[in-house]
């Protein structure tokens, strides 16, 4: 066997005429690199090649007038209020002045100017809090910890002033949460769990009563607005939704008709109102139905109608993943003896929940973006704050620049979600590769 | 394992039928919706005997291997595994798994797991044993079964015979007193399938008790004290590999054999 192109041969360092049949070749030159992908890919034809240069002149003169608009001819910063150089090239240049002047507004709402600081901070909570849930390594118990913890942060952040009425407002929920504390502290003592529980409960319990030596200023939540709105509501939403989601789609699966029926109810129910009308509901009808006195926060009732919702379309989708799961694996594990929760903690969950990363991650990305219909119940999001921003005269007709401010960030959120999920998938699905 | 085989190549039982049976069928019925699957099966299994199942498709096999550790219920008669009676009773049923080892046709290794993963999953879950030790003896086991080198391995990465030898070793590392086998080696190539028998010979040598649905004659002959005969759902003949390949006294049995015999 003697190749006839020798030059894509390998140079041996041994005597090649006794194994010539072992020699390894490297693939063909034409088939790799970015010439010949093109080659293959662009030019293979003449219709081809005609379509390729007719795609790339489109896209080269839409990049070049996008450019034009938003780089050479836009107009960064105007003195004071006065945007008549922004009228002026309207239409034919950017007006990012309008973002360099209401991006604190847009970003943070009518919170108080100058304790803006502390929703930035908020932000910088969330990031951090995304970052380390996304690394497996952390992938703890103690992870609810951080939770619970980011969580009483960003309460007394936001509130400052003396949060623990606010965090708790009933004097029976405060002391349920000294219950709570008392319990924690037991468990250790009976070695069920570690210190790091109680210890925890009770940095959060102090820090919520530290508000007014903090120095931090009270701040009711209707100043609250723009992107920590957005990323309380879709955080804590899906936070809370999936756990929900979860005991849903088994509760579904259940051989106990009362748990089956009412799974299917809530599933079936939530999925057929638009989550606007449950907002609503949320908003208008659910105080109605509380004892009198008992006041529910307009954000909390806004999150609970959202995680919900989430939780109904989570829920069957972590159920398609159940389903896919052949009956061995459930058998399997019943006949080594493991409970009904090992077997779903251990066998079940982490199977069906890696088949459906990619659909959840789909809801994920919907249930973020969805956030911004809490607008119709007044809650100031960051859309609502967008979209606020230019109802000033001044600024009146600069939307565009404003949307594709916010949708950017959106952007970045969703596109940082979609790539790690992408990442997961790969590592988690590993032992698929042969 | 330090029992040697007699010449003529079959193991000798360790059966003790004066004690009480390890596994007992009285009567047992069962219906998947109206179809009757098992009609009045009774038998006794005793510590220590190695029981092959055999019988053409259909005929309740894997239906009744799988009454005993109950991932199919009966709905009339008694089984008693162990001593224990199977009812609702959860703690009973527990009691029971942890007794009893169960291997599938299709393996149903867990896929996301490691193949030392696998086996020390119900130890340490189950059986609550340290996971040092619970890695002890699942590479003891992997040993036994002849693939130790594979320990870190996923399953998809193995070979069926492999994964069949890996799905032994997990059910082993419970400890069980009883193995259950259904159809161990029909999901397998040919040149896999000895590999696997003779793992669950070597099983034989050591005195477990073990029921085996198959239809490896030779397996039978071999290693079992008594080949039962099911069909339609009923224990038609019981009795010695010799009595039932040389001697069938029932006519389905001698239609049964002439159609595996032509199959081989
Ligand atoms: N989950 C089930 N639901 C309804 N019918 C079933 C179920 N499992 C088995 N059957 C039926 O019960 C009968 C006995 O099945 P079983 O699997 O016990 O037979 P088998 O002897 O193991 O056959 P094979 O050699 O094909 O494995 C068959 O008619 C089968 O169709
Ligand atoms: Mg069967």
């Amino acid at each position: 066997m003697a190749p006839a192109d020798t030059t894509t041969r390998v140079p041996l360092d041994g005597p090649v005429a006794g194994v010539p049949e072992a020699v390894a070749r490297r693939p063909p030159v034409a088939a790799v690199g970015p010439i010949a992908w093109a080659r293959a890919n662009l030019f293979s034809s003449w219709i081809s090649t005609a379509v390729t240069l007719l795609l790339a002149y489109l896209i080269a003169r839409a990049a070049i007038a996008f450019a034009e608009w938003a780089v050479v001819n836009a107009i960064w910063q105007v003195p004071g209020n006065q945007t008549q150089a922004c009228r002026e090239v309207k239409g034919i240049g950017a007006c990012w002045a309008v973002v360099t002047e209401k991006h604190r507004f847009i970003l943070f709402g009518t919170y108080p100017y100058e304790e803006h600081w502390r929703p930035a901070l908020v932000i910088l909570i969330f990031v951090a809090l995304y970052a380390v849930s996304a690394m497996r390594r952390f992938w703890r118990q103690e992870l609810v910890l951080v939770w619970a913890g980011a969580l009483t942060l960003i309460g007394i952040l936001m509130w400052g002033g003396d949060s623990a009425p606010r965090l708790l407002p009933q004097p029976w929920e405060q002391l349920l949460a000294l219950a709570l504390l008392a319990g924690a502290g037991f468990a250790h003592v009976r070695g069920w769990i570690n210190v790091a529980w109680p210890a925890a409960a009770l940095v959060f319990a102090l820090l919520a009563w530290a508000g007014p030596v903090l120095g931090l200023s009270y701040v009711p939540q209707e100043r609250w607005g723009g992107l920590p709105i957005t990323l309380i509501l879709a955080t804590f939403g899906l936070a809370f939704a999936f756990p929900l989601a979860i005991l849903v789609a088994l509760g579904r699966r259940s051989g106990l008709p009362a748990i089956k029926t009412l799974c299917v109810l809530y599933v079936e129910l939530i999925r057929g109102v638009p989550l606007i009308s449950l907002l609503f509901m949320a908003s208008v009808m659910f105080p109605l139905f509380l004892p009198e006195g008992m006041n529910i926060d307009k954000l909390l009732r806004a999150q609970i109608a959202i995680i919900l919702f989430a939780g109904a379309y989570l829920a069957e989708v972590v159920r398609g993943g159940l389903q896919a799961l052949p009956r061995g694996q459930y058998e399997a594990a019943d006949a080594l003896g493991l409970t009904y929760w090992q077997k779903t903690g251990l066998i079940i969950l982490p199977q069906a929940l890696r088949l459906v990363i990619p659909p959840l991650v789909n809801t994920f990305i919907g249930f973020f973006k969805d956030t911004s219909l809490v607008l119709i119940i007044g809650i100031f999001d960051l859309l609502t704050a967008g979209k606020t921003a230019i109802v000033e005269p001044a600024w009146q007709g600069f939307g565009v620049e404003v949307y594709i401010f916010v949708g950017v960030i959106y952007f970045l959120f969703c596109f940082a979600m979609s790539k790690y999920s992408q990442n997961l998938e790969a590592e988690l699905n590993r032992h698929r590769r042969r | 394992m330090s029992e040697t085989a007699p010449a003529d190549g079959t193991v000798a039982s360790a059966a003790r039928t004066d004690a009480p049976p390890a596994i007992l069928l009285d009567r047992v019925n069962k219906w998947f919706g109206t179809l009757h699957v098992l009609r009045d099966v009774s038998l006794a299994v005793a510590p220590g005997e190695r029981v092959v199942v055999c019988g053409p498709s259909g005929s309740g096999k894997s239906t009744m291997i799988r009454c005993i550790n109950r991932l199919e219920k009966h709905q009339e008669g008694r089984i008693v595994v162990d001593g224990i009676e199977l009812t609702d009773d959860l703690r009973a049923l527990d009691a029971i798994r942890r007794e009893v080892g169960m291997v599938f046709q299709s393996f149903n290794l867990f896929p996301h797991l490691t193949v030392l993963e696998n086996c020390t999953l119900a130890p340490i879950w189950v059986r609550r044993m340290p996971r040092k030790e619970a890695e002890e003896l699942a590479m003891e086991l992997l040993t036994r079964v002849r693939i130790p080198e594979q320990a870190h391995k996923y399953p998809g990465q193995l070979s069926g015979g492999q994964q069949q030898r890996v799905a032994i070793a997990r059910a082993l590392c419970m400890r069980p007193k009883i193995m259950l086998f259904d159809e161990p080696t029909s999901a397998l190539d040919p040149e896999m399938i000895k590999e696997v028998l003779d793992v669950m010979v070597e099983l034989a040598e050591t005195g477990m008790t073990m029921m085996v649905v198959t239809h490896e004659m030779g397996f039978a002959r071999q290693v079992a004290d008594r080949v039962v005969f099911m069909d339609r759902g009923e224990i038609v003949e019981v009795g010695t590999p010799a009595e039932i390949f040389n001697d069938p006294k029932t006519d389905r049995l001698k239609l049964f054999l002439s159609q595996i015999l032509r199959g081989h």
